[in-house]
């Protein structure tokens, strides 16, 4: 279906656009023109974007659906429904489901059950290791042709240096991105929360920075030994931003990402126990969340993702320690990084590269831009309409976010995927 | 921060779930209305009917004799219909979560909920789930709080030492996994003292413990030297285990408390411990027994506090008594000896 989005500021950081400008798809849903029309093309669609941001749509790096095993939490279905009305298209989900996604049957069922919905894709991260037990390798050339775009042993460590050695070797051999979670377990120990002020206050067992910072030292030596290309996923602390940030300056091919609640919560948002901000890996103090948006601004993390996590209310009404960590966090990403736009930390092309273009390269998927040719995967926003998150508008199962309460600048209005309208936000 | 759970809308004390956030003043009136009770348990009859007709649940999902005991004999001395439930062993072991636990018991009418649970926060999370004519009271959780033994901590110390603006005070021990010290920090920091001390191997001090306002000290030598009161915690023999300390003869000769050790704080310096306690670990029987000790007067004493604590949460205001009140008006009646206080 033909469509143009009329009078929109397009930003469109790969393509260096940001301005007004008219955007044409075609009937197969490609971008066939950026500013002026194509001779003879004509919109059976018209969008009007008046006052509004028209961007690609959001890549998130790390979003758990749920799907399959943990059902009763959420499913494909109601989190893709909550992607698009999140301006998000594209989401990376880790292995860790039940079963593990750690053949290729796994990888496709997943990708077929997205693609039935026709809303966001959804490209699956293969397992490092064989059911994530850190001891065999998995089948990474399959997986990679299934359609695996990375491949991670998630939350579960390797604790087996020499096998961590070999995976890296392996994935370099193949010319495959592995995904890191750095966390030396020894040191964490068990932990709920960052070792520090508020776990010293609320006697909950801390996470010390070192769990981080070891595990990153750890990860890049072998990188630097075996040439692997690798993203660390959810960088916590200052110091392994500076650690991660060194090594890029050394040429190593490394990458990382932070969750957008890390950039802006830290260990004192725990209150009294407030099991909403229990999260994986924890959040830390002021001077670390400091130290994230630096390197933010910087470019030396460049993706921010929503590390989605939707749970059951019993999930959180359990002491802290006993809580399942994670934030229902699609809906709350596009906000939650305009607010750092709000806060002059980022421009807002510097804001939505980090939430489209960079992430897309990350994964090397063809997306995250609206060049002439390319999917039109889009996302437009109000970038000055407020609202206040309450439960009842949220549409991911998952009711699981310390956000809620807050105002917002800035509304998803329309989500397109595949130059199909596929969200329209409902009339105030 | 802890004002919104354990106050109602007229800031009167409606759980007890942690000494953080607790005025000087609500403190001091604790201590005062459990001077009141220190009568009743001096009386033939060892009973006044103020709490006559509610019925108030020892929920424990951890192994307690002391402190459950105690619950159990101040809730009877107050006239209150008491059930003790050990849980650990019972229902969530059948895979019942907290709450339903909570929830059951609360269909079965309880006014007050005597909580301890192994969970830092678990009294909280109760706290928060139950309708607000049900109380609670922390009787530990985790490595959180553990409010009444704070209170009868100061309770001791007012009763041997007076004055908490003159004090220095040492606590000495496993602080990163006492409940007993983050309580008694707090108590001490909302009361005044001079000077507080924590004193311990790194491995058991916690990270940024500076931040709750006491000094650290890792030698007995910096720790004692000049204090007025030592408060000695429970070392567990599992320690070792997690590498926390070497041996238990390692430890007891770095940091047991020996009359030599305690020859560094000041002469009248009084020697406290929460119990039970580790003869030959964290103190020697020299200490434990000697004239310095004031450990079996606390446990006199957790009786009375725990009484005012109830009976405060209850039906009392601390902070706003009036005539009618029925603590006062018990109290009116109750009293015997009443120390007099500036």
């Amino acid at each position: 279906m033909s469509l143009v989005i009329q009078g929109g500021h397009l930003i469109d950081p790969a393509n260096r656009v940001n301005g007004e400008k008219n955007l044409y798809i075609d009937d197969n849903g490609f971008v066939v023109g950026v500013g002026k029309s194509p001779p003879g093309f004509k919109a059976r669609i018209t969008v009007k974007a008046q006052g509004k941001i028209v961007c690609p749509g959001l890549v998130d790096l790390r979003a758990r659906l749920r799907e399959p095993g943990l059902e009763y939490k959420a499913t494909i279905e109601s989190e893709v429904h909550a992607a698009v009305a999140a301006g998000i298209t594209t989401l990376c989900c880790p292995p860790d489901t039940l079963p593990v996604i750690d053949t290729p049957a796994m990888a496709q069922m997943l990708q077929s059950r997205a693609w039935r919905f026709g809303l966001a894709f959804i490209h699956p991260l293969g397992a490092l290791t064989q059911r994530l037990e850190g001891k065999l390798l998995a089948d990474m050339e399959a997986l990679d042709e299934a359609g695996c775009v990375g491949f991670t042993n998630a939350l579960s460590p390797v604790t087996d240096t020499l096998v961590m050695r070999r995976a890296l070797e392996y994935a370099a051999t193949l010319d495959l991105t592995v995904f890191l979670h750095a966390e030396d377990p020894w040191l964490r120990n068990g932990g709920c929360v960052h070792e520090g002020e508020i776990g010293t206050r609320l006697g909950l067992p801390g996470i010390p920075e070192a769990a981080e910072t070891v595990g990153v030292a750890r990860d890049l030596a072998l990188i630097e030994q075996t040439g692997c290309r690798a993203h660390f996923c959810g960088l916590s602390s200052a110091r392994a931003a500076a650690m991660v940030a060194a090594a890029q300056k050394k040429g190593l091919p490394v990458s990382a990402d932070t969750t957008a609640h890390h950039l802006h919560l830290t260990e004192h948002d725990i209150g009294d126990f407030n099991t909403l901000c229990h999260v994986r890996p924890p959040l830390r103090g002021r001077h670390d969340r400091e130290g994230l948006r630096k390197a933010l601004a910087n470019g030396i993390i460049s993706a921010i993702c929503s590390d989605h996590q939707p749970h059951e209310p019993d999930a959180k009404l359990a002491p802290f320690a006993r809580s399942e960590p994670g934030i229902s966090a699609l809906e709350t990403l596009l906000p939650l990084t305009l607010r750092l736009v709000d806060e002059k930390l980022l421009t807002l092309e510097e804001a939505i590269a980090r939430l489209t273009h960079q992430p897309a390269q990350i994964i090397g998927v063809e997306t995250g831009h609206l060049g002439l040719g390319a999917t039109a995967d889009i996302c437009i926003f109000d970038p000055e309409a407020r609202w206040t998150l309450i439960e009842d508008r949220l549409v991911s199962r998952g009711h699981n976010t310390p956000f809620l309460g807050q105002t917002f600048h800035g509304q998803v209005t329309h989500t397109l995927v595949g130059g199909k309208l596929v969200y329209e936000s409902p009339p105030a | 921060m802890n004002q919104g759970l354990q106050f109602d809308d007229t800031g009167r004390l409606r759980h007890l779930l942690t000494i953080e956030g607790l005025s000087r003043q609500t403190i001091l009136e604790i201590l005062d209305t459990a001077e009141s009770f220190i009568s009743v348990g001096q009386r033939e009859i060892k009973k006044i009917p103020l709490l006559r007709g509610k019925t108030v649940v020892n929920l424990f999902f951890e192994f307690s004799t002391r402190t459950r005991t105690t619950f159990e004999i101040a809730a009877k001395r107050l006239s209150a219909d008491v059930i003790n439930l050990s849980v650990g062993t019972s229902s969530t072991a059948k895979g019942e979560t907290l709450l339903d636990t909570i929830r059951n018991l609360e269909a079965m009418h309880t006014d007050l909920f005597v909580v301890r649970h192994g969970e830092s926060g678990a009294a909280h999370m109760i706290a928060r789930h139950v309708p607000p004519h049900v109380r609670i009271i922390n009787a530990g959780d985790g490595r959180h709080a553990h409010p009444t033994q704070g209170l009868l901590d100061m309770f001791t110390i007012r009763r041997h030492k007076g004055d908490f603006g003159k004090l220095k005070v040492a606590i000495v021990g496993d602080i990163l996994h006492s409940r007993v010290a983050r309580s008694q920090i707090h108590a001490l920091k909302a009361l005044g003292v001079d000077e507080l001390r924590v004193v311990a191997p790194k491995t058991l001090l916690p990270t940024a413990v500076e931040k709750l306002g006491v000094i650290p000290c890792s030698r007995m030598e910096d720790g004692l030297d000049g204090v007025d009161v030592v408060m000695m915690l429970r070392l567990q023999r599992e320690r070792m285990q997690g590498a926390h300390i070497p041996s238990e003869h390692e430890y007891f000769n770095l940091f047991g408390l020996t009359p030599v050790k305690l020859a560094l704080a000041a002469k009248d310096a009084i020697v406290l411990h929460p119990g039970p306690m580790n003869r030959g670990l964290e103190i020697d029987s020299a200490v434990a027994d000697g004239p310095q000790s004031v450990i079996l007067p606390q446990v006199t004493y957790g009786i009375a506090v725990r009484m005012a604590v109830m009976a405060l949460i209850m039906g009392g205001s601390p902070g706003r008594r009036e005539e009618t009140h029925p603590v006062a008006a018990s109290r009116a009646r109750a009293v015997v000896t009443t120390r007099k206080r500036k």
